[in-house]
């Protein structure tokens, strides 16, 4: 088919002016109050430091825990069926529109002191609630449903007979999986990934409730930003700055990768 | 025939039934406006939170036809929010230095007043199972801290306080505000944590205060003020004078919090 | 050796049931329309698709017994399949596709990939070892899959339309390769298609399936000079009728009746006749022809200088005549001719 352009109607420009700016015009606010003679000063100071060195640990970390439980969960639900399997992917999907601190409240009442497992988790010591394993947790639980999703859809339209293929020849399932289907889906495998951990890094909510506000420990860049609106807006808006160039790039390598269909 | 007269009938009681709705909305406006804007919006520190929700109702009662409306929060972030132009009528603030913010940015009429005192205590759970005696305790490795944000008032009071007793301020959990606070306690979630005297109130069965020798503790002052831009100035004066009042002293009074 | 199946699955309303025997040295060409379920069956053979009923024995041993509860899944079986589209792994080279199976069955990369090599070789593909199969042609493609198969050392080889995805010219070349490496093979040789000339270069058995069922086996010579099914009757380019011979008559199933010599058989009959056989005339001839019909001409398929006519006579014919005889005798679709079928001509054998 050939791509005709059409004249832009100068109503729909209007209207999609307004659209757009609604998207740029914070980003160039944040851009207008940024420090920039102080910036470099700023974001070398320990405590922001600190954020950064959280987030990048947290959010790498809820990105692998992501891809080790959410790419067996996406193989099941694309490929087997089950009694209760559309109930199973709706709870997996439940956590993008929950809202993030009732997801953090969730998870306390779950691994809190005196939550649902927590009670037995406690007396050894385990805890979970201001530890960096809580915030990895907390961003795991809102991230890691996006990677399941990107994931499910791609492994359902797989061509199986590849893997049919791969049987034939002696490979049992993990085999095929591990040297057929993996390297197959690894653009979306990347793509979701990427998806993920930007959504990990993101993260406020959950980690707030239930992984709190421990600076070195579960104080992540957006978990600062807060907390430094109130003291030092100048050191707010740097890091503000710094997670927005992250995004940036992160949307610009994988140019809409997963908005495409498969 | 008897169809379009049906027709017009109905169009009638509809006309009639909507010009009756703009007039009561009209009426409600008109004496919501006749009142003095009947509705005071008011910005407290959260530790005011009991105190005031219940002076909100005596306020109500002493001005029938009147509302309160309060949004409790971290003194430090209703002092932003102000000084980027929320509309508001009044502030409470738990601290001299975020009023003065408000102050130097214009947006307070008149001069702000003390109204009540408050000091800190150390909130731990009921039963004290950590055996918490004092602040050098808090520095004991193993247990779970909770403090307010450095910039929220109680968070910079507590800092005062660990510099009082020469004992370092312990890594914590930093909150947005003193609830925050006493909810992780409360839930179990840190061992300690430090609130204002007024926050550990009899009848909260799951925690308790280790109180703050007074050589340690700091005094801390609340002072409110009127807005200016206030949406019901009048109600703001109101508001005011009524939390400065015996009766609104009274209620305070009753909720731990000191004489101004 | 031998494989030993009978293979009944059910699909929707399609239901495949077949029983079938190969031995080990033979290839046995599976020869079916589309639709007729051999894909179907040679899936079933590589237990990729569930029996339904039956049985599947390879070399004595029971693959696959739904009544017994017996299925061994498709990677512990000794067979390997070639893929119609080849199927290789486009995210692996030629060699590590061909590696694939070896590795598969536990041997270390190093002397995966040499037996690889030594097979690449074997097939004149030594140079292309390092390409992606995006890079190949479709015959190298097809040499690849073949040796990804054979490297494995099956009991059984599959192969889906072997030919197919190759064009025209690398066909013939691919053929005579194919015949050289099936004969080379030890184990039973299965391959299916829907190309008679597929099935006769490289088969020494055919086995005619349509909707579902075997219709006919036999050599490939047999099959085509005594058809059983009209689908391989139009591809060997015959008429073929079914009918009750009686005497000097044969009542044809289609209506019409054929005089054919006294005493050729009795009883049902396949009677074919070759279009080159029938003859075409403006008016009704005189003599000694016992067949003569008329009827309006329905379809005229000129290929070079032979012309096919469909006449819708009882029953209807396909003759065979030159497109000069085409000009000269006036014919265009709709006219009415006369046509004639020598007794002798007919071909009959019990049906």
């Amino acid at each position: 088919m050939i791509p005709t352009r059409e004249r832009v109607p100068i109503a729909a420009a209007i209207v999609a002016a307004l659209g757009a700016a609604l998207f740029i015009l914070p980003l160039l606010g944040l851009l207008w109050t940024a420090p920039w003679t102080d910036l470099g000063h700023v974001l070398f100071e320990p405590e922001a430091l600190m954020a950064m060195r959280v987030s990048l640990v947290c959010s790498v970390a809820a990105t692998a825990v992501s891809i080790v439980l959410g790419l067996p969960l996406a193989w099941i639900q694309a490929r087997t069926s089950f009694p209760g399997r559309s109930l199973l992917r709706a709870l997996t999907l439940l956590p993008v529109v929950l809202p993030p601190v009732v997801g953090g409240v969730a998870l306390l009442s779950v691994f809190g002191r005196r939550g649902l497992l927590g009670q037995f988790l406690d007396p050894f010591g385990i805890r979970l609630p201001f530890t960096t394993a809580g915030a990895v947790l907390a961003e795991t639980f809102v991230a890691m449903p996006f990677f399941v999703l990107s994931m499910e859809g791609v492994l359902g339209t797989l061509d199986r007979r590849l893997e049919d293929a791969a049987r034939s020849l002696g490979a049992n399932r993990w085999t095929v999986f591990r040297r057929i289907t993996v390297p197959l889906v690894r653009p979306s495998l990347a793509a979701g990934a990427a998806l993920c951990w930007a959504r990990a890094l993101g993260e406020f909510g959950a980690t707030i409730t239930f992984a709190g506000n421990f600076p070195g420990r579960t104080q992540t860049i957006p978990l600062a930003v807060y907390i430094e609106l109130e003291s030092r807006p100048e050191a707010a808006v740097a890091l503000s700055l710094v997670l927005l160039a992250v995004s940036l790039t992160i949307l610009v390598i994988m140019r809409g990768r997963w908005l495409e269909t498969p | 025939m008897r169809y379009s007269r049906m027709v017009t009938a109905r169009a009638a009681r509809k006309s009639r039934v909507i010009k009756a709705r703009w007039a009561l909305f009209g009426s409600i406006f008109l004496a919501a406006s006749a009142a003095g804007g009947a509705t005071v919006s008011v910005l407290a520190a959260a530790s005011l939170t009991e105190a005031f929700r219940t002076i909100g109702k005596d306020f109500e009662a002493a001005h029938p036809g009147s509302k309160v409306e309060f949004n409790f929060a971290g003194s430090s972030t209703l002092a932003r929010q102000i000084i980027e132009g929320a509309p508001a009528d009044v502030f409470a603030s738990a601290d001299d230095e975020n009023m003065k913010k408000v102050v130097d940015a214009g947006d307070v009429a008149g001069a702000p007043k003390p109204f009540v005192h408050n000091r800190l205590a150390i909130i731990v759970a009921r039963g004290n199972p950590k055996r918490i005696e004092g602040l050098a305790d808090l520095a004991r490795p193993g247990l779970t801290i909770s403090l307010a944000a450095p910039g929220v008032p109680v968070g910079r009071y507590a800092a005062e306080a660990f510099a009082k007793a020469k004992t370092p301020v312990p890594d914590a959990s930093r909150e947005a505000d003193v609830n925050a606070v006493v909810m992780r306690v409360s839930m179990g979630e840190a061992d300690a944590g430090i609130v204002y005297t007024t926050d550990v109130t009899a009848g909260r069965d799951t925690i308790e205060a280790v109180p703050i020798p007074e050589v340690q503790n700091v005094v801390a002052s609340y002072p409110i003020a009127q807005l200016t831009g206030a949406p019901n100035a009048s109600g703001a004066r109101d508001f005011v004078a009524y939390v400065l009042s015996p009766a609104g002293q009274r209620v305070l009074a009753s909720f731990g919090f000191l004489p101004p | 050796m031998s494989l030993q199946a009978r293979v009944r699955v059910r699909r929707d309303t399609f239901e495949l049931d077949v029983e079938l025997a190969v031995d080990a040295g033979e290839t046995a060409a599976i020869l079916g329309p589309n639709g007729s379920g051999k894909t179907t069956l040679l899936h079933a053979l590589a237990g990729l698709i569930p029996l339904d009923e039956g049985r599947c024995t390879l070399d004595g041993i029971v693959m696959e017994d739904p009544a017994q509860g017996i299925a061994v899944p498709t990677e512990q079986r000794p067979v390997a399949v070639v893929f119609q589209n080849q199927l290789l792994f486009p995210h692996m080279s030629a060699l590590d596709n061909v590696a694939f199976g070896l590795r598969c069955h536990g041997r270390p990369r190093a002397e995966a990939r040499r037996i690889a090599r030594g097979w690449l070789e074997g097939m004149g593909l030594g140079d292309r070892a390092r390409a992606r199969p995006g890079a190949l042609s479709g015959g190298q493609a097809q040499r690849v899959a073949l040796a990804r198969a054979l490297a494995v050392e099956p009991r059984l080889l599959l192969l889906d339309e072997p030919l197919a995805a190759v064009d025209v010219q690398g066909r013939a070349e691919l053929r005579r390769n194919l015949r050289a490496h099936l004969g080379s093979f030890g184990g039973v040789r299965l391959l299916v298609t829907h190309d008679p000339l597929e099935a006769f270069a490289l088969a020494d058995r055919v086995i005619v399936l349509e909707r579902g069922h075997v219709v006919q086996t036999g050599t490939p010579a047999a099959v085509t000079a005594r058809p059983r099914s009209r689908w391989v009757a139009d591809l060997a380019g015959v008429n073929l009728f079914r009918g009750r011979a009686d005497g000097d008559r044969v009542a044809l199933d289609g209506g019409g009746e054929l005089i054919v010599p006294e005493a050729a058989a009795a009883g049902d009959v396949f009677a074919t006749i070759h279009p080159r056989a029938i003859a075409l005339l403006q008016v009704k001839p005189e003599g000694t022809p016992r067949n003569v019909w008329q009827g309006p001409i329905d379809e005229i398929d000129v290929e070079g200088p032979i012309a096919r006519i469909r006449v819708g006579t009882v029953p209807p014919v396909v003759a065979e005549v030159t497109t000069a005889a085409v000009e000269a005798l006036g014919l265009a679709p709709g006219k009415n001719v006369w046509v004639t079928i020598k007794a002798t001509e007919i071909v009959l054998y019990p049906g």
